[in-house]
C-alpha cells in the first residue's frame, strides 16, 4: 500500500492529466472526429481535388441559406434561389455580400451542409470561405463557390442544403464599435 | 496500514506549536476556525457555509418565482431574471450541495472507518477555505458593470462571452471550486485507502463511505476537464484562440460536448453520497442489515462508470446522426438498471423491517419516493424522440430539481438529523423535526411538480414571462417555493436549538442498535476520536 504522500501526488497527477486530456486533447480530437466523420454538417475547409463523373439520369436539390451572425455589419445573400444538380458534374454559384460599415471590414464565411450525410460528399473546388475575405467601407462582392457533389451521395438525399454564415474576424467587443447606437444600446441592455 | 495510521498522526509534531492544543482540545476564537485541521472542525465549517449558500441561492430562487408568480415583467427587469437562474445554479451546485457532502464526509469518514483524522489536515484547511473566497468572487459580479453572468450555469458560448465585466472572474472562481474540489476529494481517498483500522477490509466499510470513495474519484476525472472547457472559453475571449468560435474555425458545440462530459458525473457527484446516507439511515431505523451490501457497492460502481458514456444526452438537440442518437438514449437508459437495484435494495431492506419513523427515516423515505419520481422523468428525457419535444422546458426543470431537492438536498437534512445527536451530544426536537419534514415535502410537491405539466405544454425554462395559458401552474410553483423557503428557516431553528443544547441528552448510540463505529465514540463526539485504530466488533458489523 502507498504511504498518503505517494498516493496524494498520483491522484493529484490524475488531476492534471484530466486537465491536459480537456483541455490539450480533446479539441484536436474533436475537430479529427469531426472531419473523418463530417459530422457537424462540416465540409472540407481546403479546396478538394474531384474529377467529374456525372450520373445521368439522377437530379437532387440544391438549395442555399445565408446568415449574418450577430453584430457582423454585412449583408449578405446567394446569387441564385437554389439549383437542380447532377452528381458528379461541376457547378458553379455566386453569393454576394455588402460591408455595410464605413470602414474596412474582414469577413469570414463558415459553410455548413444540412442533411449532415450529405456534408462529406459536398466537395468544394474553390470557395470564398477558405480565406478570409476583405471589404472596403461600402464595397459589394459577388464571390463565387465551385463544386461537385460526389456521385456516391446515398440514394435517399433528394435535397441538399447549403448554408454560410458571415462572421466578423474581430473580436465581439472591438466590432460593437460599428454598430448603431441603437444596437450597440440593446446590446448592452443584454447583459 | 498501521504505519499509515502512525505515518499521518505524525502530522501533528510537524505543527510544533499547535500540537499542545491538538490534543487537549479546539484552539480558542477565530484562530481554531482559520486554522483548523481537525476534520470535525472543518466539517462543520463546510455545513454552515453550505447553509449559508442555500439560504442565498434560495433567496436567488425567490426572485425567480415571484417573477413568475403572474405573466408579465412584475419585479425585475429581463437581464436580472437571467442574472438569478445562473447564479441560483452555480450557488447551489458547487456552493450548497457540494460543499455540504464534503462537510460530511469530513465528519463522519474518519469516524466510520476509525481514523483520528483526515489524511491530508492542511491541505483540507485550504480546501474549505478557497470556498468563501470562490463564492465572494462570484457574488460581487452581482454588483459590476453589466451584472452577474447571465448565459446559464452551463455557461455555453457564444452567449456567455457577451458576459461583461463579470466573466474573468466567472471563470476564475469556477477555477477555485474545481481546485477545492479536488483537493477535498484527494483527501477522502487518501484517508480512506491509507486510514483505515486495519480490521476494515474495503468490502466491509459502510455505504456512506463507499459512495463517497466513488464520488472522489468521479470529482478528480471531471473538475479538471470543468477547468479546461472554462479555461478555453477565457483564452477565447481575450487571448484570441478559437476553441468555440466558428469564425476562427471552432465549433460552440464543442463547447457542449466538453461542459456534459464533466456535466453528466456531476450530477452523479451530487447524489451517490446521498445514496450512501439513504443506506446508512433505512437499516437503523428498518432494524435490519442493509440488503445486499455488495450490489449496492457493485451498483455505485457501474453508474460511476456509465456517467461517463451518457453525456450527450444533454445535447439531442444539437444535430447528432441517428446512431449517436441510439448510443446514448441506450446507454443513459442503462443507468437506470443500477439506479433500480438500488431502489430495490432499500425497499428489501425495510421488508418485514420493524420500522420507526423518526425525522431521518423520513427524509429517506421520501428520497426513496421522490428521487425515483425524478429518476423517471429522466427515462423520459432519454427517449430521444420525446428529448427533443421536452428539451429546454420546464419539464427538464422538473426532472433535474426532484433528482436534486427532494433527492441530494434531502439525503443532506436526512444526514443533518441522523448524526446531529452524535455531533452536538444533544438530541433535536423530534416534533418540530417532523412538522419541518412534512412542510418540505408537502411544499417541494407543491412547487416542482406543476413544473411537468408546465413542460408538457411546452412553456420553455430559462424565460422571465409566459403567455397566459401557463399562469395557474406558474402560481401554484411559486407558493410552494416560497413555503418551502419559509420551511427551511425551522430547519435552521431545529438545528441551532440542538447545537445550543436545548434537547434531551442523546445517548453513545443515539438510535435504537444502529451499526457503524460513530455509535461507539461518546456524544457529543470528542475533539478526537480513534487515535488508536479501533476493533470492528460485532456492535460495528457490515453484514
Ligand atoms: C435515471 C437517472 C437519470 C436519467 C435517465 C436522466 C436523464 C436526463 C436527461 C436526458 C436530461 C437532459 C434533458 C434535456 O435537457 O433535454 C437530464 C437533465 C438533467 N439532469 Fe438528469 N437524469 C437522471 C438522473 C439525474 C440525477 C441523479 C441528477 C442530479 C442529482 C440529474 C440532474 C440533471 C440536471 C441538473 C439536468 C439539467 C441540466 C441543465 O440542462 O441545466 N439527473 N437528465
Ligand atoms: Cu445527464
Amino acid at each position: 500500500m502507498p504511504g498518503a504522500n505517494s498516493l496524494a501526488l498520483r491522484l493529484l497527477a490524475m488531476a492534471l492529466g484530466m486537465f491536459g486530456f480537456g483541455f490539450l486533447v480533446l479539441p484536436p480530437l474533436y475537430s479529427v472526429f469531426c472531419e473523418i466523420t463530417g459530422l457537424g454538417g462540416k465540409t472540407n475547409q481546403t479546396a478538394a481535388v474531384v474529377a467529374e463523373a456525372p450520373d445521368q439520369g439522377r437530379s437532387v436539390k440544391l438549395e442555399f441559406v445565408t446568415a449574418v451572425n450577430a453584430y457582423a455589419p454585412w449583408e449578405f445573400h446567394a446569387g441564385s434561389d437554389g439549383m437542380e444538380i447532377t452528381p458528379g458534374a461541376l457547378y458553379d454559384t455566386t453569393f454576394v455580400a455588402k460591408n455595410l460599415a464605413n470602414r474596412s471590414k474582414i469577413a469570414q464565411a463558415v459553410p455548413s451542409v444540412a442533411p449532415q450525410q450529405a456534408a462529406k460528399y459536398f466537395k468544394k473546388l474553390e470557395c470564398f470561405c477558405f480565406t478570409t475575405q476583405e471589404f472596403a467601407a461600402g464595397e459589394v462582392k459577388q464571390m463565387p463557390v465551385r463544386f461537385i457533389v460526389d456521385s456516391d451521395l446515398p440514394a435517399h438525399i433528394d435535397t441538399i442544403t447549403l448554408s454560410y454564415t458571415f462572421f466578423d474576424t474581430e473580436r465581439v467587443s472591438d466590432a460593437s464599435a460599428d454598430l448603431s447606437h441603437e444596437t450597440a444600446h440593446e446590446r448592452h441592455s443584454i447583459h | 496500514m498501521v504505519s499509515a495510521v502512525t505515518d499521518a498522526h505524525g502530522h501533528g509534531k510537524d505543527r510544533g506549536q499547535d500540537h499542545g492544543h491538538d490534543h487537549h482540545g479546539p484552539a480558542k476564537g477565530w484562530r481554531r476556525w482559520l486554522y483548523a485541521t481537525n476534520h470535525k472542525d472543518i466539517g462543520t465549517m463546510y455545513l454552515v457555509f453550505s447553509g449559508l449558500m442555500f439560504f442565498i441561492g434560495g433567496t436567488m430562487a425567490l426572485v425567480i418565482r415571484s417573477e413568475l408568480f403572474t405573466p408579465g415583467l412584475q419585479f425585475v427587469a429581463p437581464n436580472v431574471f437571467n442574472q438569478m437562474t445562473t447564479m441560483h445554479a452555480l450557488i447551489m451546485v458547487f456552493g450548497a450541495v457540494m460543499p455540504a457532502f464534503v462537510g460530511l464526509a469530513n465528519w463522519m469518514i474518519p469516524m466510520m472507518i476509525g481514523a483520528p483524522d483526515m489524511a491530508l489536515p492542511r491541505m483540507n484547511n485550504w480546501s474549505f477555505w478557497i470556498l468563501p473566497a470562490a463564492f465572494s468572487i462570484l457574488m460581487s459580479t452581482l454588483f459590476m458593470p453589466g451584472g452577474a453572468p447571465a448565459g446559464g450555469w452551463t455557461m455555453y458560448p457564444p452567449l456567455v462571452l457577451q458576459t461583461g465585466d463579470a466573466f474573468p472572474f466567472l471563470i476564475f472562481s469556477v477555477h477555485l471550486m474545481g481546485l477545492s474540489s479536488i483537493m477535498g476529494a484527494i483527501n477522502v481517498i487518501v484517508t480512506i485507502i491509507n486510514m483505515r483500522t486495519p480490521e476494515m477490509s474495503l468490502l466491509k466499510m459502510p455505504m456512506f463511505v463507499w459512495t463517497w470513495l466513488i464520488t472522489a474519484y468521479l470529482l478528480i476525472a471531471v473538475m479538471p476537464v470543468l477547468a479546461g472547457a472554462v479555461t478555453m472559453l477565457l483564452t477565447d475571449q481575450f487571448f484570441g484562440t478559437s476553441f468555440f468560435l466558428a469564425a476562427g474555425g471552432g465549433d460552440p458545440v464543442m463547447f457542449q460536448h466538453i461542459f456534459w462530459f464533466f456535466g453528466h458525473p456531476e450530477v452523479y457527484i451530487m447524489i451517490l453520497p446521498a445514496f450512501g446516507v439513504v443506506s446508512e439511515i433505512i437499516p437503523t431505523f428498518a432494524r435490519k442489515p442493509l440488503f445486499g451490501h455488495d450490489s449496492m457497492v457493485y451498483a455505485a460502481s457501474s453508474i460511476a462508470f456509465l456517467s461517463f458514456i451518457v453525456w450527450a444526452h444533454h445535447m439531442f438537440t444539437v444535430g447528432m446522426p441517428l446512431t449517436g442518437q441510439l448510443f446514448f438514449m441506450f446507454a443513459t437508459m442503462l443507468i437506470a438498471v443500477p439506479t433500480g437495484v438500488k431502489v430495490f435494495n432499500w425497499t428489501a431492506t425495510m421488508w418485514k423491517g420493524a420500522m420507526t419513523f423518526e425525522t431521518p427515516m423520513l427524509f429517506s423515505l421520501a428520497f426513496l419516493f421522490l428521487f425515483t419520481i425524478g429518476g423517471f422523468s429522466g427515462l423520459m428525457l432519454a427517449v430521444v424522440s420525446s428529448d427533443i419535444q421536452y428539451h429546454d422546458s420546464y419539464f427538464v426543470v422538473a426532472h433535474f430539481h426532484y433528482v436534486l431537492v427532494p433527492g441530494s438536498i434531502f439525503g443532506i437534512m436526512a444526514a443533518v438529523y441522523y448524526w446531529l445527536p452524535k455531533w452536538t451530544g444533544h438530541m433535536y426536537n423530534e416534533k418540530l423535526g417532523q412538522v419541518h419534514f412534512w412542510l418540505s415535502t408537502i411544499f417541494v410537491n407543491v412547487t416542482f411538480f406543476p413544473m411537468h405539466f408546465l413542460g408538457l405544454a411546452g412553456m420553455p425554462r430559462r424565460i422571465p414571462d409566459y403567455s397566459t395559458q401557463f399562469t395557474d401552474f406558474n402560481s401554484i410553483a411559486s407558493i410552494g417555493a416560497i413555503g418551502f423557503g419559509i420551511s427551511q428557516l425551522l430547519f435552521v431553528y431545529i438545528v441551532v436549538q440542538c447545537v445550543r443544547k436545548r434537547g434531551s441528552r442523546a445517548s453513545d448510540t443515539v438510535w435504537e442498535n444502529p451499526k457503524g463505529l460513530e455509535w461507539t465514540v461518546p456524544s457529543p463526539a470528542p475533539y478526537h476520536t480513534f487515535t488508536q485504530p479501533p476493533h470492528v466488533g460485532a456492535g460495528a458489523a457490515f453484514s
